[in-house]
């Protein structure tokens, strides 16, 4: 389900294990996930939906939650 | 009615409804820097009336940034710290950030980027080295710049090797996916020019770029030496590159994230949460529009750190306020060179002696 392959997709990105990647997973709260790790994060997104994320929502994708709400507007079902 | 500057789009608002809201925010971080900075309390102590103009705003010197920390923030909130050797290259400027001011300001990059690039994210060919964003803590002020606007792109290719000559074979494999389409560059002004544009030209490569946008930023100093204006800039890019729409910002990394970008007419735009003033070197009060003297930036940006309201160490001057014939709304300058090192000291001076801007 599209759940796992975001989880997947943070763990690839910012490379942190599975059990750090919840809701309340914020970004810039971790050093494992600042500005450089976003961009890793952002492609790599992109690559496993086959969607282009537009820059409003990288500056809106500021926590894990975020990132769910923001694919679902790409019907992502998750 | 705007009652946010901060989410207002960036060339929309005129300048009653700016002053007015700019003012107040204005107001609300010199009192929040003198609650929390002692250093900036320090030079400012007085009790501060509700100003009525934004002249009366005072003002810190680049300078001081490289003497004292200077910081609105206890230490554990310190999120990253920006630095800059300026050009002296002796002691480094150190601007303090927490995360919710850093996040801020790639939030109000992106938000004035997008009026020049579009929303897309653009492939983006970047006129520098990657070796330059090579640490991931501590950022040179050309690192968080590149940094800070490859939010905007995609597939993020640079355009040199590390020892800054061509990377030919990345330029090529860049031109050839995307060089039909829309893509964006960006470089620091000299690098572009002096790596870039000349460095093809000496080489006999042009590439034929169908619809680029290249931002770029960092100062005219040594582009002026070399007697290279804004004109000659462009059309020499347009002559290695192809059809690019060329538009330079003017900032620093004082104020990141408030950056004033060149429209058609090659006029600096101040976008909504951030204003210019020209004062006269000596006296330091302000002069009238259309006068050469010394710029002041604000900005509605720095929260932890006191960098609200500088004096840079630039020349120009007022070109006009909410009638560019670009259509974009608020106040718009030029930038003249540098101040003459005589008047900067005597600026410094002035500073250390007084304790205030006014
Ligand atoms: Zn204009």
């Amino acid at each position: 389900m599209s759940e796992e392959k975001i989880k997947q997709a943070f763990v690839k990105a910012l490379a942190i294990p599975e059990e750090q990647v919840k809701d309340s997973l914020e970004y810039n709260s971790i050093k494992e996930w600042d500005s450089t790790a976003h961009m890793i994060l952002i492609a790599e997104l992109e690559d496993v939906f086959e969607v282009m994320l537009d820059t409003d929502d990288i500056i809106d994708m500021s926590s894990y939650a975020k990132a769910k709400e923001i694919l679902r507007k790409y019907d992502i079902d998750c | 009615m705007i009652t946010d500057l901060l989410e207002a789009s960036p060339y929309s608002v005129a300048s009653a409804d700016k002053k007015r809201l700019l003012l107040r925010g204005l107001q609300e971080l010199t009192v929040y820097h003198q609650q929390n900075c002692l250093a900036y309390h320090q030079l400012f102590n007085e009790p501060v009336e509700p100003f009525t103009d934004i002249s009366a705003v005072p003002f810190l010197t680049v300078p001081l940034f490289k003497q004292r920390p200077l910081k609105s923030i206890p230490v554990e909130q310190v999120f990253k710290v920006l630095t800059s050797s300026g050009t002296t290259g002796t002691v480094p400027s150190r601007i303090y950030l927490d995360a919710d001011t850093a996040k801020l300001q790639s939030r109000v990059l992106v938000k004035i980027m997008q009026e020049w690039l579009g929303k897309q994210r653009l492939p983006m060919l970047i006129w520098d080295s990657p070796s330059v964003i090579k640490s991931r803590d501590s950022f040179t002020a050309r690192g968080a710049g590149i940094q800070g606007l490859s939010f905007l792109g995609r597939h993020h290719t640079y355009a040199l090797n590390d020892d800054m000559s061509l990377n030919i074979e990345a330029i090529n494999t860049f031109f050839e996916r995307f060089g039909s389409g829309p893509v964006f560059m960006f470089g620091f002004t000299f690098m572009v020019w002096k790596f870039g544009v000349q460095a093809l030209k000496e080489q006999g490569l042009k590439f034929d770029f169908q619809n680029a946008v290249l931002i770029h930023s960092g100062g005219w100093k040594k582009l002026e030496d070399e007697a290279v204006t804004a004109e000659t800039f462009n059309s020499k890019t347009e002559d290695q590159l192809g059809h690019v729409r060329v538009h330079n910002f003017y900032g620093m990394v004082e104020q990141v994230g408030s950056i004033f970008v060149a429209c058609e007419e090659g006029h600096l735009h101040c976008p909504s949460y951030a204003d210019v003033l020209v004062r006269e070197p000596g006296n330091w009060q302000v002069v009238p529009e259309g006068n050469v003297g010394v710029l002041q930036v604000l900005s509605l940006l720095p929260k932890s750190y006191p960098g609200h309201s500088l004096l840079t160490e630039d020349r120009g001057r007022i070109l006009g306020e909410d009638n560019c014939n670009c259509g974009r709304k608020g106040k718009y300058f030029e930038v003249l060179g540098r101040m003459e090192k005589v008047e900067a000291r005597g600026c410094s001076d002035t500073f250390e002696r007084t304790g205030a801007g006014q």
